[in-house]
């Protein structure tokens, strides 16, 4: 399955639905994605990996560069993700450790509306 | 022991392919389902980091793998042709040392970490990773 993605901001949240692989070949297209976001002023970014069914170290390697982007105007970047199969690469790479990661876009919803 | 062999142009599309070929055959070799997904990533992993070597030294080259079934085990060798230098198995977690072309090094401590016997060999004519996993049944 190629990639699909979609955003939408809810108060200062921007939420980036992600649907398919995210690989060498793909993750090009949510790096440039995360950049324009940061660009036009959205630091807060919630993205949704719920559809995704394929994630390498190219696209972990997306996931951090964004957050670097949004640190850099005191934000955010944290992700929703219940699979185990995505939240294991995680883990292997220390990965958890970086992210906020939560069981769904309302609780982290939930946990960023505490934090403002 | 059967042997399939597949080479590749340096192209991340081509990577899938590989990953689809791969799982493929493991699950053709009997290797359990509930490790499909790691051969998955791990042989993508291997390929990604291939890719991204060649296109740095060598674009025109071809990049190699063999899958192999051999002695109730699922082996498979991804080899490249750019030189490489001693890879460290392990990177600390700084989040300003990472960068957004993750770096090479990363993919192999995530094989490693998925892969049941890793076996990586870095040299100037290029790096073998060679891989396996256990499986039930001959192809």
């Amino acid at each position: 399955m190629d990639l699909k993605l979609d955003h939408r901001t809810e108060d200062r949240l921007t939420i980036v639905e992600v649907e398919g692989e995210i690989d060498v070949y793909t993750a090009p297209r949510l790096r440039e994605l995360l950049i324009d976001l940061v660009n036009k002023g959205n630091f807060h970014l919630l993205v949704n990996m719920e559809k995704v069914d394929f994630l390498d170290s190219t696209g972990l390697g997306v996931l951090v560069g964004g957050l670097k982007r949004v640190r850099a105007h005191d934000g955010s970047l944290e992700l929703v993700c219940t699979q185990e199969r995505i939240l294991k690469i995680f883990r292997i790479t220390g990965l958890t450790k970086v992210f906020g990661i939560y069981a769904s876009v309302d609780e982290a919803k939930e946990a960023h509306g505490k934090d403002k | 022991m059967a042997t399939v062999e597949l080479t590749f142009s340096a192209l991340p599309a081509h990577v899938r392919t590989a990953r689809l070929v791969a799982t493929a055959i493991a699950r053709r070799t009997g290797v359990q389902e509930s490790l499909l997904d790691e051969v998955r990533l791990a042989v993508g992993e291997a390929c990604s980091r291939a890719v991204e070597a060649h296109r740095a030294h060598c674009p025109g080259e071809p990049i190699r793998i063999e899958l192999r079934d051999d002695s109730g085990r699922f082996e498979v060798t991804v080899s490249d042709q750019a030189p490489s230098d001693e890879i460290k198995q392990e990177q600390p977690l700084d989040l300003g040392m990472l960068s957004d072309s993750f770096m090479s090094n990363f993919g192999i401590a995530v094989i490693t970490g998925l892969a049941d016997d890793v076996q990586v060999f870095p040299s100037p004519k290029g790096t073998n990773i060679r891989m396996s996993w256990p499986a039930a049944v001959g192809v």
